[in-house]
């Protein structure tokens, strides 16, 4: 077997484009020159030219997210490296799988302080599932190879490969995705079958019973949503979704509570809360979600599939883990019930539906829009029209992080995985601009709406740069209330309203800001213009971005205050008879 | 952690690819994540020098001791991880080198004190010692204790290496 004589920097663009690689997210430098150059000389592998490399690793995640392939990034050395962290944090905290490529000063001047030069794998060690420094070159297609296979197998994440200037201008054999072997890392994905059958008595059994469905039913792909929805319809059984599981089972389903968590239904977390067992399936129980720990679910057995062993027991102590790929579990549990047909206790079905239908009877997300045109918009109301008026088109939906983020899981909903792309584990401010971006270059003819708040939109507006040059028709949706209003209404509730800082000052004119990127800028001031301007922002076919002028004061509710218990939901500011935030309760974010 | 259970010492052996960063890897997880190390040994082990065995020891609850094996075997060049507390009896050894800076009756204890616990004189001059000693932690911790009470001490320890007794092995070479 014998390679092609090749430069390091053609492999690893043969090796991109072997891996089916279309399209990677980029900014040239010093140190990734001799890429630059392959990439000029080929046409299999596109580049989008970004603004700032957090941006690209953003864009990588929302192409990866919406489409289940695996998102490229390619960036340069020391600051290149460095500006790409946030996004490789981000991609780690919700498994998305990435390969960032980073240029690195040639081997020789490695630990000299060099210009640009960053100890790159150093820094990214603790914020990717694994990363290479490739010094030799006839390791080169081996590293890329095995980095796309670690990306993406087990619990996918981010792993970066560091790549010397002079490692890419070597001369070395290129071999095949197929001629080079992986070493011996060989996620579980299959369940043990004792723990299948122990959990579908389990379920069998339950008469207060919930399905928590997490973002790894999405990771697992369509497949693996269709098997737990099938399992969902089959039991008849209500299931809640994570923020970042909305779309795992279709939101039109009657058995579907909404989100849980600190901004979830009150349906939802009083479930969770007196079920008697839990289903978590692709869900790490992490504090968003379960609030206190020891107040968590108190009375139920718990059923954990996950594909992360170090995700079960973390938290919670669950009875049944079950260790595999959701898809593979998920069918096992299915064969397994088909064959031993179980009787469900339709009685105590009947009853715990009951409780649950006199829990939604308190409508937890309603509020008040008048109509009047001196009246203000409400947020909720603006992503509520957007939903209706966009429903029927399969839209791509990004956020930035904060209130508005919380109003779009709350009223945007979704039939279908993967088009719900948001920063829940690590918070990001910043990530729904470029994943819009990411998301409409792998899906051009879909509608992508980026639904933002003023502040996080700021975080890299630069992007708008991104969206001009290869005009992609990226909706940006902003919720604008002048306030960071996550941390606004955090003052208001836990720091006596001191709003230290958390008045968005020195805001653009986005409309003017649109115009100077030749883009189309639109505004609405009162309740009345809200369909006009969607419907027009929907007319029109390049980017836009709308100025939706919101009411300032509105808090986002119901609300887990932190360090407060599933049934200490409050579900509006004057819901404060049982509100005594704890000390420890303050401590945490 | 809601889990208020007792903290247990395990010990534990890792099998990991020999590359670099590994041990960075390894030691960056434990920080990272707050977890404590109370000694940690590496080396390489088989005969092609493609795997490096680390023997480190570790305390926590039940829970976290589940975690950290988690953890450890979700790192890419990590190949096996052996809980030796919990698969049963294991030899537990560690080396020191003890020197003792001292003169007179004090000079002459040390070294009875170095006969009873099998300590080697590795090195001497006319005012020092630097004895050899292996064996358990406590056993060394021992021995420390009594030699602070003779002289000036500098003390270097390897951590501890332990081996599953019988004929069980935890690598293939």
């Amino acid at each position: 077997m014998s390679g092609i004589r090749t430069s390091g920097a053609e492999m690893v663009i043969k090796a991109l484009a072997d891996q089916g690689v279309e399209v990677i997210f980029g900014y040239p430098g010093g140190a990734v020159l001799p890429l630059y150059d392959a990439i000029f000389k080929q046409n299999r592998v596109r580049h989008v030219l970004v603004r700032h490399e957090q941006g690209a690793v953003h864009m990588a995640e929302g192409y990866a997210r919406s489409t289940g392939k695996i998102g490229v990034v390619l960036v340069t050395s020391g600051p290149g490296a460095t500006n790409a962290v946030t996004g490789l944090t981000d991609a780690l905290m919700d498994s998305v799988p990435l390969v960032c490529l980073t240029g690195q000063v040639p081997t020789h001047l490695i630990g000299n302080d060099a210009f640009q030069e960053a100890d790159t794998t150093g820094i990214t060690r603790p914020c990717t599932k694994h990363n290479y420094l490739v010094k030799d070159v006839d390791d080169l297609s081996g590293v890329m190879h095995e980095a796309f296979y670690v990306a993406s197998s087990g619990r996918p994440g981010p792993v970066v490969i560091d790549l010397p200037k002079d490692v890419q201008f070597a001369e070395g054999d290129y071999f095949g995705p197929d001629e080079v072997t992986h070493r011996h890392y060989l996620p579980q994905t299959v369940g043990d079958p004792a723990r299948i059958a122990e959990a579908v008595d389990l379920i069998a059994g339950a008469k207060k019973p919930i399905f928590y469905i997490g973002g790894g039913c999405i990771n697992a792909g369509t497949e693996a949503c269709e098997a737990v929805s099938e399992l969902v319809r089959m039991t008849g059984y209500p299931a809640t979704t994570t923020l970042m599981g909305l779309g795992a089972i279709p939101s039109s389903s009657p058995q579907w509570l909404g989100m849980l968590g600190m901004h979830g239904t009150y349906e939802a977390n009083l479930a969770m809360h007196g079920c008697d067992v839990m289903v978590a399936i692709g869900a790490r129980f992490d504090d968003r979600v379960t609030g206190r720990l020891d107040a968590f679910s108190p009375d139920s057995k718990k059923i954990h599939i996950d594909i992360d062993p170090s995700s079960i027991n973390k938290n919670v102590a669950v009875d049944v883990p079950i260790v595999g790929d959701v898809g593979e579990v998920v069918g096992q549990i299915l064969e397994s019930w088909k064959n031993k047909d179980p009787q469900i206790d339709g009685k105590a079905q009947d009853k715990w539906w009951g409780q649950i239908d006199e829990w939604r009877g308190v409508d937890c997300l309603r509020y008040e829009q008048g109509q009047a045109p001196t009246d203000t918009i409400k947020p909720q109301y603006a992503i509520e029209r957007l939903y209706e008026l966009t429903k029927d088109q399969e839209a791509f939906i990004t956020t930035e992080v904060g209130q508005h983020q919380m109003w779009a899981a709350q009223f945007y909903k979704f039939e279908k995985p993967n088009h719900w792309m948001t920063s829940g584990g690590l918070g990001t401010m910043g990530y729904g601009l470029p994943a819009a971006v990411g998301v409409q270059v792998g899906n051009p003819d879909s509608l992508v709406v980026d639904i933002a708040g003023e502040g996080s939109t700021m975080m890299n507006i630069q992007e708008l740069g991104t969206i001009a040059q290869y005009n992609l028709p990226v909706k940006i949706f902003i919720i604008n209330n002048e306030w960071l209003g996550m941390v606004r209404q955090w003052q208001e509730l836990l720091h006596g309203g001191r709003y230290a800082e958390s008045y968005s000052a020195g805001l653009p004119d986005f409309i003017k800001l649109a115009e100077s990127y030749g883009m189309t800028g639109l505004r609405a001031t009162q309740p009345d213009q809200v369909d006009d301007v969607i419907k027009q922002m929907l007319d029109t076919p390049g980017p836009v971005i709308v100025d939706m002028v919101v009411s300032k004061e509105e808090n986002c509710f119901p609300m887990i205050p932190g360090g407060a218990a599933h049934n200490e939901i409050l579900l509006g500011v004057n819901d404060r008879k049982e509100q005594t935030q704890s000390e420890d309760g303050m401590v945490l974010v | 952690m809601t889990n208020k259970s007792e903290i247990e010492r395990h010990v534990m052996a890792v099998l990991v690819d020999n590359e670099p960063g590994v041990l960075a890897r390894v030691v960056g997880l434990f920080s990272g994540r707050g977890y404590n190390i109370e000694s940690l040994t590496v080396a390489t082990v088989s005969e092609d020098e493609s795997a490096s065995r680390i023997n480190l020891v570790t305390s926590g609850t039940p829970m976290i001791i589940e975690q950290i094996k988690a953890q450890l075997e979700r790192l890419v060049p990590i190949r096996e991880v052996y809980d030796l507390t919990e698969e049963g009896p294991h030899v537990e050894h560690e080396l020191a080198l003890v020197k003792i800076i001292n003169a007179g009756a004090e000079r002459r204890e040390a070294l009875r004190i170095a006969d009873i616990f099998r300590a080697r004189v590795v090195d001497t001059a006319v005012d020092s010692f630097v004895f050899s000693l292996t064996g358990s932690p406590e056993k060394i911790e021992s021995f420390l204790e009594l030699m602070r009470n003779l002289g000036d001490v500098e003390i270097a320890r390897s951590g501890v290496v332990a081996i599953m007794r019988g004929e069980k092995r935890k690598q293939d070479a």
